[in-house]
């Protein structure tokens, strides 16, 4: 079976999907003590705070696919990008709703306060709004309807990824280690579309740059 | 003040409320258990555990313990803040293990007249023990309900016969990487350091604890001795305690010295004040389940009856 191939998609895209919702399985088997799994003490801050990362870490993958591509020249990744761009704003959603349901209880007052005064939770919440469109134009005939424009519309996941990872590093503690490596692969990431952007400015032969 | 007349039986000698609600549970686990072994692996791993540990004897009641239901065991022994062995709740509960906590020497110094080195035995075997009850609410808006163990800070203090001078009183914590994995780390600037006013030393409520639910404590909640502070943030509360001194100047602590503009030397629970970061006003009670909604944080922990006069014309604002 060759990479790209329409039996290929068939079998490989099912299989991201499911690997995808694995955390989630997880999480809830957790949340409700089955198969020997357990959130722990406080089950709504372990659910919060892990449906978080998994939305920033698909975020990054999501982020890492066109970069894997251009060193790999293996172009059928982008065909997963989509489904794992929705799996970074899906669980970023139930990140939020598990704020808003679980952990606030539904209060808008506190809700708004939280919005209003901690920047973190302003940060978090902006990025969530500008996840919003990108969700919603991901569909082939978005993209087709909205053209060029498109592009320049989902260029909006470089300030939502580094929104995100600001988020997270705001909200703890004292310990930054965990958000700092967050930080180091985003900063990667987005280098890496610097570095091959600049390259192909140089080569002015090929000036069929569609990289950014 | 309210005392209330309490039954001879010690809550704690009771079968733990949570194991006596979750009895259905617990069968059905030890049934998959027995499933899972005759199948040939383990289905389920039993995850709460009763109490543990040596065991402490001749333990009074006390009038000061609230008749809040407690939290469980494994609720006080795997959700620790507790630096010195990891930053995740997780981390002292498995770094811990392995921590000796004896033979153990508390440095007495300053402003008293018996200072000394005093071992651990020095200093509990010439107090009763008492059970204190006590509301547990941590400056990050969680909270617990445990039966400490332990003796009043006040008469330990007597002891060393501080002097006129005495105002504040500070705490150090081990300092010992080698035992102390997370003071590997220069996260904090080790040793922990905390301090109390004298007045806030030697009221009542202040407790040098040694044990936790009738048991020696578990090295994760700070073995062998460590303070327990019910109306201020528990990262009042220090542990592993190897330094007591009594001094003239305000001494800073930890927190405070790491982001002044968050912690302060007071740290005494009040919903009125939040924190840079987030809202004090409400917690979130451990061990309640996925679906309890939060509740209202009490000024000074619920012990403002007491304590309140403490602080009486000081701007709790500022002093936060």
């Amino acid at each position: 079976m060759k990479p790209g191939s329409t039996a290929f998609f068939r079998l490989t895209k099912p299989v991201v999907f499911l690997c995808c919702l694995l955390p989630l399985v997880l999480l809830l088997a957790g949340a409700f003590s089955i198969a020997g799994q357990s959130l722990g003490a406080n089950p709504i801050e372990a659910l919060l705070h892990s449906l978080g990362r998994w939305g920033l870490k698909f975020l990054l993958i999501t982020l890492a696919v066109t970069p894997l591509r251009r060193l790999t020249g293996w172009n059928w990744l982008i065909r997963f990008r989509r489904m794992l761009g929705l799996f970074a704003f899906f669980y970023i959603l139930l990140h939020f709703v598990v704020y808003a349901v679980l952990d606030q209880g539904l209060d808008f007052a506190a809700i708004v306060e939280d919005v209003v005064k901690r920047p973190y939770i302003t940060l978090g919440m902006a990025g969530l709004l500008m996840l919003l469109p990108l969700a919603i134009t991901s569909t082939k005939g978005m993209m087709r309807r909205l053209g060029k424009r498109w592009q320049k519309l989902h260029r909006l996941v470089y300030v939502i990824a580094v929104v995100g990872v600001w988020h997270f590093y705001w909200q703890v503690k004292l310990d930054t280690l965990d958000p700092s490596v967050y930080a180091a692969v985003l900063a990667v990431l987005l280098g890496a579309r610097i570095y091959f952007a600049l390259k192909a400015r140089r080569r002015v032969t090929n000036p069929s740059n569609s990289f950014f | 003040m309210l005392i209330k007349r309490t039954s001879d039986i010690l809550p704690s000698e009771i079968t733990d409320e949570s194991v006596y609600l979750n009895r259905r549970e617990l069968l059905l686990k030890a049934g998959l258990v027995t499933a899972g072994v005759m199948a040939g692996q383990p289905l389920l791993t039993l995850g709460s555990a009763g109490p543990s540990g040596p065991e402490l004897s001749g333990i009074r009641k006390s009038q000061y313990s609230t008749d809040e239901p407690l939290n469980s065991w494994t609720d006080i022994t795997t959700y620790n803040n507790y630096y010195e062995f990891g930053t995740g709740k997780e981390d002292p509960s498995r770094n811990a293990v392995d921590f000796e906590p004896r033979p153990w020497t508390v440095a007495v110094n300053g402003e008293c007249d018996k200072p000394g080195n005093y071992n651990y035995e020095d200093i509990v075997s010439a107090h009763t023990l008492e059970e204190r009850i006590y509301r547990l609410r941590c400056v990050e808006a969680w909270s617990m309900v445990v039966p400490w163990v332990g003796i009043p800070l006040s008469s330990l203090i007597k002891r060393f016969e501080p002097n006129s001078k005495a105002k504040y009183v500070r705490f150090k914590t081990l300092y010992d990487p080698k035992r102390m994995p997370g003071q590997r780390r220069r996260n904090l600037d080790w040793p922990y350091v905390e301090g109390l006013t004298i007045e806030e030393a030697m009221h009542p409520l202040t407790l040098m604890a040694v044990g936790v639910y009738g048991r020696e404590l578990p090295n994760q909640n700070g073995a062998p001795l460590r303070l327990v502070v019910p109306w201020k943030y528990g990262f009042k509360s220090i542990k592993a305690i190897v330094e007591i001194s009594l001094t003239r100047k305000r001494p800073v602590s930890s927190w405070e010295s790491a982001i002044p503009s968050e912690y302060g030397f007071y740290a005494n629970v009040n919903p009125e004040v939040s924190h840079p970061r987030w809202s004090q006003a409400r917690e979130r009670p451990i061990g309640a389940g996925v679906f309890a909604s939060k509740k209202p944080t009490l000024m000074f922990n619920g012990y403002a009856d007491q304590v309140a006069s403490l602080y009486a014309g000081l701007d709790l604002r500022k002093n936060y």
